[in-house]
């Protein structure tokens, strides 16, 4: 127990750094930010995890399996997203042309793909900065 | 002797590329004009129909996500590139012999 303060303390304030990350990618569209911030925001909350709490931990908090299946998934879904407009017989990536309800403005529930499309911005950019982080970081064992 | 030759036509060289580059700069209209050529109908366009068009309030979003949606998607493409790169050069994998 060499760390028992840092750890004790980062306990407190790590789960409410990576709320406050969720809560950016969420409402990138109705407020400034976005959800590449968020998603740095969600990453160094993790990587700060890992600093603190060893390198065993941060990789049974996120096994590679996970770590992979969110990088390739989060981009793969920005293509999906896209697709939409082509199976209603309009350009890729069409948002208003292709019909989808825009909804209020400064609802949570608005913008349609572009709400969508942003969370899985985030999460795709929460994975690269871990995955970057374990790759430089390996120990020797 | 030579090289005091070449080190005098760098310094030339150099004095006239600065005197180029200040006279630019002297040209550039005031900084924040609302007359200004940059000023065109583009950013009109998009500070005047960016909530109409996408019903996002965030300017910033609507262009990324809307406007410009196959730019964005290529980089998130080339950060996914990179990734790869940087995995497959640094990590150190274990080979199927190794017991460590």
């Amino acid at each position: 127990m060499k760390d028992f303060i840092l750890k004790h303390i980062a306990a407190i304030i790590l789960p409410f750094i990576c709320i406050y990350g969720f809560y950016v990618i969420l409402h990138g569209h109705i407020s400034p930010g976005g959800s590449f911030a968020g998603g740095i925001i969600v990453g160094l909350s993790f990587i700060a995890f890992i600093t603190i709490y060893g390198s065993r931990k941060g990789h049974a908090q996120m096994p590679d399996k996970v770590l992979v299946f969110m990088e390739s998934y989060g981009t793969l879904w920005y293509g999906i997203m896209g697709m939409i407009g082509i199976f209603k017989g309009v350009p890729f990536l069409a948002n208003k042309l292709a019909g989808v309800n825009l909804g209020a403005p400064w609802a949570l529930s608005s913008g349609g793909l572009i709400s969508l499309i942003g969370i899985g911005v985030g999460i795709r950019v929460t994975s690269t900065i871990i995955t970057l982080f374990f790759t430089m970081m390996e120990d020797e064992s | 002797m030579n090289l005091k030759i070449k080190k005098l036509f760098a310094l030339a060289v150099i004095l006239m590329s600065v005197y180029m580059i200040i006279m630019v700069v002297a040209e550039l209209p005031p900084y924040g004009e609302p007359n200004n050529p940059v000023h065109n109908n583009v950013s009109e366009r998009y500070i005047n129909d960016a909530l109409h068009d996408t019903g996002v309030p965030n300017m910033v979003t609507a262009i990324v996500f809307d406007y410009r949606a196959y730019d964005t998607m290529f980089e998130a493409i080339v950060l996914f590139a990179a990734t790869l790169a940087v995995v497959i050069t640094l990590k150190r994998w274990k080979k199927a012999g190794d017991n460590k």
